[in-house]
């Protein structure tokens, strides 16, 4: 079964193909019928690879891509478990999502270009887990940057929108920079870019040696860019201008999970750098707070799920940095199914408002949509960690790791959940209670969403429900079969070996948390639902704090003003001044002098022959007294 | 036995007097020359071409014996790369000129032949003089092109152009002479040259004089002054011959003329020529960020990928040398595309000023899918042809110098900064007035801009027989420095 593993990858990149030469002959239905069969093949066959898995990682060489010296890479794929689990999370989640687009975009004209692009991004995201060196895993790594890229410009008559695509490339991008000079460094140490090569050269090595921190802090920055993680995450919340199904496929479930598995793949030498996992384990907690706080401030409700995912991104890194590699694996596999839920039902939403995605002109929508309702509320209780639901099991597994690792970051993601749980119920309330406060037209249209879309929901739904029962903490005398599966290729920093948080912690921590989100969803409860207070259109009704907020604390408006104005200032001084005056004022001063230089002498060709004879005598003279004197 | 390679040399010349006759049917006769000789350049590289590290095909009798000139010709796995992508890139050229008014077609197309012939015979020449009249021969044509089939300041531009690397061929033929002075036999044979154990203060003036010869030709920074007026007001196909295939005549020229002959004078200047390069490749991007003409801005790219380049070539690295050899082949189908681009452009809309372009994309299709490939492969994303090339260089340059790698690695960013910006505002949002009428793309510019997608794609995935044919070359030239170094300080 394993050495059928290149049919994963390839059935979507065939289904990309198809679909993108044949772009006018298909009809709707057919174009959703090969999207969707293909990611169902690959779906299938991933399903068949993970039952089948072997002990040892497998290595399947498809073809030697290029070798320039000593530097030789093969274009080949890595089978181990981390890999199947993204192969399912990719291909499933990928497999509802495409077929919930056949409903969400059906009166869409570009259809088949749709879903000719989120099979190509699948094909990407797959090369990108299952490849066995940095190179190839950077291949899929930009190419589902492009993907995201064509996405999120998908509706490329819109200028926002394609300012919102590019901006998503170029901060990717700058990452990259630093992911592929990662590499570069890697394959000077290592003298390879292979997984199978240097993971057991690494484990070699002694703790914390300056080269092993800048592999490894540089292909991190790599993963702040696509992770969405301070200070490359701007371009998150802006890719929300694509479709919503591409929001939940590429900007919440899988793409912007890269990072962590990136992380994980790598974590033999993340170990080796107890000062990177500091760095990010600051970076993603602060990152979660402060990504939380402006959910708080946003109406929009696909902003909200936003920066949700950006702040839940910061979480997974932090428990990276917290060394609790199979944990974020865990949160990743939740969020996956929980915020692909909620972006589709958010979908699902903003399809029955005819396109209006703020809140503030939502509300009541539970009697209309009931589904749509129902699994919403799934989605919310699981985010925002309460049991039995996914996201309490994993979030739950974070903060007990930080706790032992480190205090202050710990109140930092206790804070982030508790914002978690604020933000959403707010949204929640404010989207399915209370009155109606659209238009009359929007309230007319409001119908809930056709089977095709309501069906990926239910199953997102059970999913998001079940999901934690992948890591059943021990005090609940369960299996936490992800860390069982992961633990072969795990390697833990000296310092974290043999740390788990008591059992009794474990239960003050959970009786602590469900109190306080009790309290808070009570607290939303009552100010939206029983009071009806909205957050108001009217700018003098905003106090500074959520003027603040509600401007992503000005970050953007930073980065344009002390980055992207000075580097363009500085090109038209190049362009303008530099070039004309400097570089080619030179030129211009060079010809000059020899222009001058030859009209001096050309004035001594006078034509007389008087002059000549006289010039002649002079230079006879010359030669004699250097030749009689001088010598 | 037919002498190969001086038929590849002659035959673009002979066609290219042909073309000068044939009239009407200038184009397709001159298609038809490019595409015997694309033919034969094939079955030279298939059939008689096996990629090891020595010259091939070799033709050596003396012409001047009493200067010591010879007809020493050769091909390496380096020059038969660069012959190729000659042979390709000149019928596309042509073709991408069918359907376009040119006055005076046969001269036209006929020039372009012989500036063929020149190129290929730059390439292959294994004799200093020999190698410096094709360099001067080729300046020729391009030099007409660019005068008679110009834009508005043709003349002032073109005379520009024309002193500029004048003087740059002068100080090369100086070098040489002067170098042929110091061979054993007053020789202008290559493995002459290579042979010669000259004092360090001889390379450190040789380096120069070949440096600024080479570098002008590339353009490097600061010596490029004559390149974004000449690629703008050039015709098309010329600014195509000049960047596709003639500034690959500097880079060139470094590695075969420059590396093994100096080892000492790249030990002590290699670094600060590099440091040009790579400071050009962040003042250019710069520039290029904030440029109105899309022609202009692709000079400007232009002069950021060749930095790399350049830059790479002193690294001696064998990631350097040869990801500089994959990245000419790249840019050059890259450049060519774009360049395309930009003529269909100002053919359809009459400007090529990005503030009265937009919307195209949604009335073009095919032009805008085929124009975003190319754009992919310069921003060097992985599977494109770009990518290799890139990853080598950059490897090279950090092994050499981490902060060189580190600024020439910004190309990164930027790249994807000026491109994708130019393709927003040119493709993307509401259709202009400009576009109203833009028809998508016709035979002939399918088939130059569909060719050159395969090739991006080819090179990209399966790099591999390129690299093949290249490296062994490659690796001896490495050991040639090496021993040149060893045996100049011995």
């Amino acid at each position: 079964m394993i050495n059928w593993i290149g049919l994963v990858p390839l059935f979507p990149l065939l289904g990309f193909l198809i679909l993108s030469l044949g772009q006018k002959s298909f009809s709707k239905t057919i174009a959703g019928l090969i999207g969707s069969a293909t990611v169902t093949a690959s779906f299938l066959i991933s399903l068949c690879v993970a039952a089948t898995l072997p002990v040892e990682p497998v290595t399947v060489d498809v073809f030697h891509w290029f070798s320039a010296g000593s530097l030789s890479v093969d274009f080949s794929f890595l089978v181990d478990p981390l890999a199947a689990i993204f192969l399912i999370i990719i291909t499933g989640v990928g497999l509802l999502i495409h077929i919930y687009s056949i409903g969400y975009m059906h009166d869409d004209p570009a259809f088949t270009r749709f879903f000719s692009y989120l099979n190509l991004f699948v094909f990407f995201m797959l090369l990108l887990v299952l490849g066995a060196n940095y190179l190839v895993l950077f291949t899929g790594w930009e190419g589902v940057g492009l993907c995201s890229y064509l996405l999120i410009g998908f509706w490329f008559k819109n200028p926002e929108y394609n300012k919102a695509a590019n901006k998503a490339f170029i901060m990717n991008r700058i990452g990259d920079l630093a992911f592929l000079l990662g590499v570069i460094l890697i394959f000077v140490q290592f003298g390879s870019i292979a997984f199978a090569d240097i993971f057991p050269a690494a484990r070699q090595m002694p703790d914390n040696q300056p080269m092993m921190v800048a592999i490894t802090l540089l292909l991190f920055i790599g993963a702040t860019g696509k992770s969405a993680q301070l200070p490359l995450y701007t371009w998150l919340p802006d890719a929300m201008a694509g479709p919503t199904p591409v929001s939940a496929l590429i900007h919440a479930a899988t793409m912007v999970t890269a990072g962590i598995y990136m992380v994980v793949r790598s974590n033999v030498l993340y170990s080796l750098a107890p000062f990177t996992l500091d760095v990010m384990a600051t970076i993603g907690t602060v990152t979660a707070l402060f990504a939380a706080t402006i959910a708080l401030g946003q109406t929009d409700i696909k902003k909200v799920l936003a920066y949700s995912t950006v702040s839940q991104l910061g979480m997974m890194v932090a428990a990276l940095g917290a060394g609790a590699y199979a944990t974020a694996i865990f949160h990743v596999t939740t969020h996956a199914f929980f915020k692909a839920l909620l972006f589709l039902a958010a979908g699902s939403v903003i399809h029955a408002m005819s396109g209006e995605q703020d809140v503030r002109r939502m509300g009541g929508l539970r009697k209309k949509l009931p589904v749509t309702y129902f699994v919403f509320l799934i989605g919310t209780l699981a985010i925002s960690g309460i049991p039995p639901f996914a996201g309490f099991f994993s979030k739950d597994e974070i903060l007990a790791h930080m706790w032992v690792q480190n205090k202050v970051l710990f109140v930092g993601l206790a804070l982030t959940a508790v914002c978690t749980a604020l933000y959403m119920f707010r949204l929640f309330f404010m989207t399915f209670f209370g009155a109606f406060r659209g238009t009359h037209e929007q309230e007319h249209h409001l119908h809930e969403s056709p089977a095709v879309m309501t069906i990926p929901l239910i199953v997102l739904a059970i999913l998001s429900t079940v999901g934690g029962l992948l890591g059943i903490p021990e005090i609940f005398g369960g299996h936490h079969h992800l860390r069982a599966l992961l633990a072969p290729l795990l390697s833990f920093p000296a310092s974290l070996l043999n740390e788990e948080p008591s059992h009794t912690f474990e239960w003050i921590m959970m009786g602590t948390t469900l109190l306080v989100l009790a309290i808070v969803i009570r607290t939303v409860y009552q100010s939206i639902v029983v009071r009806a207070e909205l957050p108001s259109s009217d700018d003098k009704d905003i106090t500074g704090t959520q003027r603040l907020l509600a401007n992503k604390y000005y970050v953007d408006e930073i980065y344009q003003a002390a980055i992207v104005k000075p580097l363009r200032t500085f090109g038209s001084f190049c362009g303008n001044i530099i070039e004309n005056y400097i570089i080619d004022g030179a030129v211009r001063t060079v010809n000059a002098a020899v222009n001058t230089a030859g009209s001096g002498t050309r004035k001594l060709q006078t034509g007389n022959v008087g002059f000549y004879v006289f010039a002649m005598v002079l230079g006879i003279l010359a030669i004699l007294v250097y030749n009689l004197i001088i010598r | 036995m037919l002498p190969l390679l001086s038929t590849l040399i002659f035959l673009p010349l002979l066609g290219g007097l042909i073309t000068f006759f044939s009239g009407v049917n200038a184009r397709k006769t001159a298609l038809a020359v490019a595409l015997v000789e694309l033919a034969l350049s094939l079955w030279v590289l298939l059939a008689h071409f096996v990629p090891t590290a020595g010259m091939q095909l070799v033709e050596d009798y003396w012409w001047v014996e009493s200067l010591g000139i010879s007809y020493k010709m050769g091909l390496d796995g380096i020059s038969m790369a660069l012959v190729l992508l000659t042979t390709v890139l000149v019928p596309l050229i042509i073709l991408s000129a069918f359907g376009r008014d040119v006055k005076s077609p046969s001269l036209y197309f006929g020039l372009i032949l012989l500036m063929q012939s020149a190129l290929i015979g730059v390439f292959a020449s294994l004799d200093g003089f020999l190698f410096y009249l094709f360099w001067e021969l080729a300046l020729i044509p391009i030099y007409l092109i660019c005068l008679n089939w110009g834009g508005e300041n043709r003349t002032r531009i073109t005379l520009k152009f024309f002193i500029y690397t004048l003087f740059g061929s002068l100080l090369m033929l100086v070098a040489f002479i002067w170098m042929r002075a110091q061979t054993a036999n007053q020789s202008f044979d290559i493995d002459q040259f290579y042979a010669l154990k000259l004092s360090s203060d001889a390379q450190s003036w040789i380096f120069w004089a070949l440096f600024l010869a080479f570098a002008i030709k590339m353009p490097v920074f600061p010596f490029h002054s004559w390149q974004p007026d000449t690629y703008t007001d050039a015709p098309t196909q010329g600014t195509m011959l000049l960047s596709g295939i003639m500034l690959k005549m500097g880079i060139y020229g470094v590695i075969r003329w420059m590396l093994p002959v100096l080892p000492i004078g790249v030990d002590t200047w290699g670094l600060l020529a590099a440091s040009l390069a790579v400071a050009g490749i962040v003042y250019a991007s710069l520039i290029a960020w904030v440029q109105k003409d899309f022609k202009r801005l692709i000079a400007y790219s232009s002069i950021a990928h060749v930095g790399m380049i350049a830059a790479a070539v002193f690294t001696l690295s064998t990631q350097g040398l040869l990801g500089s050899v994959v990245q000419m082949l790249s840019h050059g189908v890259n450049v060519v595309g774009l360049f395309l681009v930009a003529d269909i452009l100002l053919h359809r809309t009459g400007t090529r000023d990005l503030g009265q372009l937009g919307g195209i994309r949604s009335v073009a299709p095919a032009f805008a899918t085929t124009f975003i490939i190319i754009l992919l492969g310069a921003v060097a994303l992985p599977l494109t042809n770009g990518f290799i090339g890139e990853f080598m260089l950059l490897s090279g340059i950090f092994r050499y110098n981490i902060t060189l790698a580190s600024l020439a690695g910004l190309s990164v960013i930027f790249g994807a900064v000026y491109m994708l910006r130019a393709y927003r505002i040119i493709m993307l949002g509401e259709q202009q007035s400009s576009s109203a009428t833009f028809a998508d793309l016709v035979w002939n510019e399918k088939a130059v801009l569909y060719t050159l997608v395969v090739l991006i794609f080819l090179f990209g995935v399966y790099p591999d027989p390129l690299i093949r044919l290249v490296g062994p070359s490659v690796e001896h030239l490495q050991e040639v420095i090496t021993n040149a170094g060893a045996a100049t300080l011995r």
